[in-house]
C-alpha cells in the first residue's frame, strides 16, 4: 500500500475508501426500515401464536390430536389481540418483503454481497475461523480497520440471515395461506403440509430473534456509539478525521 | 464537487417520486376497475390489507384450485369451534329435521329464490376432501359434499353489476361476503354434507357456506339467506363483514 501511494491514481482511490460511508445509504435505510418491520412482525407473531400456542407436524392439528409441541403458554383467545396481530403482521410483512427484495437487488446490482460478505477462500480457512472465534470468545474489540470490514463468522451469518432465514421465514408464512398455495401447492408440501410450515415458520421466527439479540450485544461489545453512527449516518468516528 | 452530484440526485429523485405517485394513482384506478381494493381498505391496516388482496386476487386470477386430499386423509377429529345458534328458531329446525328450513336468495338476481334442503339437494352434489383452517392456528381435512354456490348463482342469473355475494346465518349474528371470484370458484359451496354423512349440527346444519381459498372463518355455519350486490357500502358497516369491526381482515386468503 505504502508504495502504490505514489501513484497519483491509487492514492484518490484510497481516499475515495476512507470517505466513502461504511455502509451506503440503501443500506442503512433499509436496515432500518426493516428492523421496524421485524420487530412489527414478531409483536404480532406473538399476538397470533398465543391463539393456539401448540406445534403440530404435517398437515393438520387440533386440540385433541397429538402435538409436536406445547409451548409453555396459555391460550389467549378472550382478549382479542390476533385480530389487530393479523392485519399488522400482513402489513408489515409486506414492507418485511419489499425492502428485503430492494436490499438483495441492489446488493446483488453494486456487488455488496460479493465484495462484503461472501468470505474469501483465506478467511473459510481453519486457521482464520479460529483466530475470530477466540477473539469473540475473549470479547476482544475489533482492530480500527476490522470495523471498516466484517470478519468471517460476521459475513457467514450475515449470508445466512438474508439467503437463508429471510427467505425460509417468507416461503413458510406464504405456505399457509390456502389462496396462495392453490396456485404454488409445491411450497407446503414440500415442508409436508401445512402445520409443518407453521411449526418452521415459528422456529426459523426464534432462530431471526435469537440473530437480532446476538447482533445487538455484538454491536454494543463492538462500541454502541460507533457502529450506531456508522449505520445512522454511514461514517465510522475513525472515518471522519482523514477528510 | 459535491453539487453537481446533489443536484443529479435531487433530479433522479423529484423523477423517481413523480413516477411513484403518478404510477400510484393509476394503479389505484386499475385497481378499481379489476376489483382488486377489498371493502376494508380503510384504516391504518388498509395499505397491507389492499396489497394482500390485490396480489392475492391477481394470483389466483385463474380459478386456482385449492390443494385436495385423498380420503385417508381425513383428520379423524375435526375441531368444533363455538356453538349451534341458541335461539328457539334453529332449534325447532333441528327438531323438525330441517324440513321447515328455507335457503332465499335475492338482490341483483333475475329470480329471486326460495330452496328447501331438498331442492338444494336436487341440484347436481359435488364433494371436495380440502382444508379447513382456523385464523387461530388449528386445522382439519373433511370431505365436504354439496352444491357450488355458482350452480346456484347461476339457476337465480346473477346481474353483471353483482360485485359481492352476501351470506346470513340464521344465528342472526354471523354474517359474511366474498367477490364475484370466490363466488363463482368451483370450490366454493353451499355444504350440506360432511365426511359421507348429512352436516352435523356442530359443524354448520343443514347448510354451511365453504370457501375453500380461505381460512375457516369465511365459511359461516347455519346458511339461511343469500344476497347479491353491487356494494358493500350499505350491508351492515361497510365492511363486508363484522369481522374487520372484530380486528379481522374481510379477505382471509392467508
Amino acid at each position: 500500500m505504502a508504495e502504490s501511494a505514489y501513484l497519483p491514481a491509487v492514492a484518490i482511490q484510497n481516499s475515495k475508501v476512507l470517505d466513502s460511508p461504511r455502509h451506503s445509504a440503501l443500506v442503512r435505510v433499509t436496515h432500518w426500515i426493516h428492523t421496524l418491520s421485524f420487530i412489527a412482525l414478531v409483536l404480532s407473531g406473538i399476538a397470533i401464536l398465543l391463539a393456539h400456542p401448540r406445534l403440530y407436524w404435517g398437515e393438520t392439528g387440533a386440540v385433541g390430536t397429538p402435538s409436536l409441541i406445547d409451548l409453555p403458554f396459555p391460550f389467549v383467545l378472550e382478549l382479542q389481540i390476533r385480530g389487530p396481530g393479523r392485519y399488522l403482521h400482513f402489513l408489515s410483512a409486506w414492507v418485511f418483503v419489499l425492502t428485503g427484495l430492494l436490499y438483495v437487488l441492489s446488493g446483488l446490482f453494486t456487488r455488496h454481497f460479493w465484495k462484503n460478505l461472501v468470505p474469501s477462500r483465506v478467511d473459510l480457512g481453519w486457521k482464520s475461523i479460529r483466530r475470530v472465534v477466540s477473539n469473540h470468545m475473549h470479547l476482544k474489540r475489533p482492530a480500527a480497520e476490522e470495523s471498516r470490514s466484517y470478519n468471517v463468522l460476521q459475513r457467514l451469518t450475515y449470508l445466512a440471515v438474508v439467503f437463508l432465514l429471510s427467505p425460509l421465514i417468507i416461503i413458510t408464512g406464504l405456505a399457509m395461506s390456502p389462496a396462495v398455495t392453490s396456485v404454488f401447492p409445491v411450497i407446503v408440501t414440500v415442508f409436508g403440509g401445512q402445520q409443518s410450515a407453521r411449526t418452521i415458520h415459528f422456529f426459523v421466527a426464534v432462530a431471526l430473534v435469537l440473530f437480532l439479540f446476538v447482533h445487538i450485544a455484538m454491536v454494543c461489545l463492538a462500541g454502541f456509539k460507533n457502529r450506531m453512527r456508522a449505520m445512522i449516518t454511514g461514517h465510522n468516528a475513525a472515518g471522519k478525521e482523514p477528510s | 464537487m459535491s453539487s453537481p452530484l446533489s443536484r443529479r440526485k435531487l433530479i433522479t429523485t423529484g423523477l423517481a417520486t413523480a413516477a411513484g405517485v403518478s404510477g400510484l394513482g393509476v394503479a389505484a384506478v386499475l385497481a378499481q376497475r379489476y376489483g382488486l381494493i377489498p371493502p376494508d381498505h380503510g384504516g391504518i391496516f388498509g395499505a397491507g390489507e389492499t396489497l394482500t388482496y390485490a396480489g392475492q386476487r391477481l394470483l389466483t386470477s385463474h380459478h386456482s384450485l385449492a390443494r385436495e386430499f385423498n380420503r385417508s386423509e381425513i383428520s379423524k377429529v375435526a375441531f368444533v369451534n363455538g356453538k349451534p345458534p341458541q335461539n328457539e328458531a334453529y332449534q325447532r329446525h333441528v327438531a323438525g329435521g330441517f324440513a321447515d328450513w328455507r335457503l332465499t336468495v335475492d338482490g341483483l338476481v333475475a329470480r329471486p329464490s326460495s330452496f328447501s334442503l331438498a331442492d338444494l339437494k336436487r341440484f347436481p352434489a359435488r364433494s371436495q376432501i380440502t382444508h379447513q383452517a382456523c385464523e387461530e392456528g388449528w386445522s382439519f381435512i373433511a370431505e365436504w359434499i354439496g352444491v357450488p354456490l355458482s350452480t346456484v348463482l347461476n339457476f337465480v342469473g346473477v346481474s353483471a353489476q353483482a360485485k359481492y355475494v352476501v351470506y346470513y346465518s340464521l344465528d342472526g349474528f354471523w354474517w359474511d361476503s366474498i367477490d364475484m371470484p370466490d363466488a363463482w370458484h368451483p370450490q366454493t359451496f353451499l355444504a350440506y354434507g360432511m365426511n359421507g354423512g348429512e352436516l352435523p349440527v356442530d359443524h354448520g346444519a343443514p347448510v354451511r357456506m365453504k370457501v375453500a381459498r380461505q381460512l375457516g372463518y369465511k365459511s359461516v355455519k347455519y346458511i339461511s339467506h343469500i344476497t347479491v350486490t353491487d356494494s358493500m357500502k350499505h350491508i351492515g358497516d361497510g365492511l363486508g363483514s363484522p369481522a374487520p369491526a372484530a380486528g379481522y381482515s374481510w379477505y382471509a386468503g392467508i
